[in-house]
């Protein structure tokens, strides 16, 4: 534990998962966003909406994250010269909430779209019988019962977006996975406490928020 | 409107036309918009012929392409069959009656499934040598770290699978005389490896796309040497990382195709329920979001 006792690694290791926490949070908040339209666009009654859509989720539910990353490093920013922030700290940040979020998004908009397919088609039925408009259908009788069923998806989407942000580490964000390389090869005679303090951090954040999730979803899921 | 779905109204003529006014709408945006994208590019020169010809020559692909891809599929089917033995076993370990093997492998399974793959590879590549007083190789420390996450997110779906068995099932086969592992092996498991089928090949997408990783430690996969090499010799990042993404896109939708003909076929035989209609007529032959959703890495 000597390595944690030193303030020079202990602020490491704190700035790595705070890092991650930011990256986790800004992309969440965006990929949510994105995902969402996305959704709305894939069952829209316009084909090119829906064209789009599919198109979105195919490419980037498909390639490798840490090739979508370096794209937007070596792309959007060496190339392009897509300039987010001043420091060239915060400008990779950006560039990789990008790229998670180009690349959450696919997967929450999948979430949303089987959502809104577990709603059984009688309620929407139901709903145009008694003279419900397609807003009022959507409004009062299908998203309320959708919402409830994408929370457990909801939650492994995050859980996994939280894990994918070590992966921004590559374009030079010095996140929670950069620090414990450093540390490793800095302090070769503890690298099982290294390692199980970093995995373990990871482990007391994910955990409890996979059974919050899971509790959540079972309180709201829709009895049928 | 090829979709039948409930939601709306068959359409009429205005609903037609207000479709069909929308639809060009947003053509002519998504053009403007693949044109500005175009423009760009154009502007920063990444459509020189120079940066492209090489994709034209056999040496590109004979020297970077298709070794890189060769590494990436070794990786991949060694941490398959790894992490499906892995789930299996922990699996089996997480039903055991008897606690002391129960609570020690649903902690292991939870644990691996907790921590970001890329953690456990810089792990074993830059800690473990320490430890074992010698290097390990990148391809190990590829397979091991996939195996440990993607066999501990199998372990999981095995479990679901066994126990969505109905309980009948495994009573009649004590009641004809079985022995656990009888149970187990021959009643058991090859149910719910059928009824799982999806999601076990979906999360093998999920292992394919996770060899990337092996570019952050220089594991000479499709990604290292297909963009960074190739684009070491030419000058053409852009290029080389759009030809390889295409080459991902394509293995990996044809893995999800696979997955989407088992689903189907697997779900009109035996005693699986029908499925509930759908409100949404589904475009493509993808499976159901919820199976490829479930757990998005790398």
């Amino acid at each position: 534990m000597h390595v944690f006792t030193d303030p020079k690694n202990f602020d490491a290791y704190l700035s790595g998962f705070l890092w991650i926490l930011k990256l986790t949070g800004a992309s969440a908040g965006l990929a949510l966003l994105l995902g969402v339209l996305l959704a709305a666009m894939r069952v829209s009654p316009v084909p090119v909406l829906r064209g789009v859509g599919a198109a979105w989720v195919n490419i980037f539910r498909n390639t490798p994250l840490t090739l979508i990353v370096l794209f937007c490093y070596f792309g959007l920013y060496s190339t392009l010269g897509l300039n987010l922030a001043d420091s060239l700290d915060l400008n990779n940040y950006w560039l990789g909430v990008v790229g998670l979020s180009a690349y959450t998004a696919a997967f929450v908009c999948e979430a949303v779209r089987s959502g809104v397919n577990t709603v059984p088609a009688g309620q929407a039925e139901a709903a145009r019988a008694i003279g419900l408009t397609f807003t009022q259908t959507l409004r009062i009788v299908i998203l309320p019962q959708a919402t409830r069923s994408v929370v457990a998806p909801f939650g492994s989407i995050l859980i996994a977006l939280c894990k994918n942000a070590t992966i921004v580490g590559t374009i030079g964000v010095i996140e929670a996975s950069s620090v414990m390389k450093d540390l490793l090869n800095e302090n070769g005679d503890a690298v099982i406490p290294i390692f199980l303090v970093f995995a373990g951090t990871f482990a007391a954040l994910l955990i409890p928020t996979g059974y919050l999730f899971g509790w959540l979803a079972n309180r709201l899921a829709v009895k049928r | 409107m090829s979709s039948s779905s409930v939601l709306y109204d068959h359409p009429g003529p205005r609903a037609r036309l207000r479709s069909h006014v929308l639809g060009v709408v947003f053509a002519v945006g998504l053009v403007a918009l693949l044109w500005w994208i175009y423009s760009k590019f154009d502007a920063a020169g990444q459509w020189e012929a120079r940066l492209w010809t090489p994709f034209t020559e056999a040496k590109t692909w004979t020297q970077f392409i298709l070794p890189g891809l060769r590494a990436t599929l070794e990786a991949a089917a060694v941490g398959m069959v790894l992490s499906l033995a892995f789930g299996l076993i922990f699996a089996v370990g997480r039903l055991s009656e008897h606690w002391w093997i129960s609570v020690p492998a649903g902690a292991i399974v939870e644990f691996f499934r907790a921590v970001p793959l890329l953690l456990m590879i810089f792990f074993i590549f830059y800690g473990v040598p320490f430890l074992i007083q010698g290097p390990v190789p990148a391809f190990w420390a590829v397979v091991v770290g996939l195996t440990l996450y993607n066999g501990s997110v199998l372990a999981e779906a095995f479990r679901a699978g066994i126990r969505s068995l109905p309980g009948g099932q495994s009573e009649a086969a004590y009641a004809i005389g079985m022995r656990k592992s009888q149970v187990m092996r021959l009643i058991l498991m090859p149910q719910a490896a059928r009824a799982m089928l999806p999601i076990i090949v979906s999360q093998l997408v999920v292992l394919l796309k996770d060899t990337a990783l092996g570019y952050i430690v220089a594991y000479p996969e499709l990604l290292q040497r297909g963009v960074n090499d190739l684009a070491a010799n030419y000058g053409n990042i852009l290029a080389a990382a759009m030809v390889v993404a295409v080459i991902y896109i394509v293995i990996n939708s044809l893995l999800t195709a696979l997955a989407g003909w088992l689903d189907r076929r697997t779900s009109t035989r035996g005693t699986r329920p029908a499925k509930r209609p759908r409100l949404f007529a589904t475009v493509d032959s993808a499976p159901e979001g919820g199976t490829t959703a479930t757990n998005p890495q790398g």
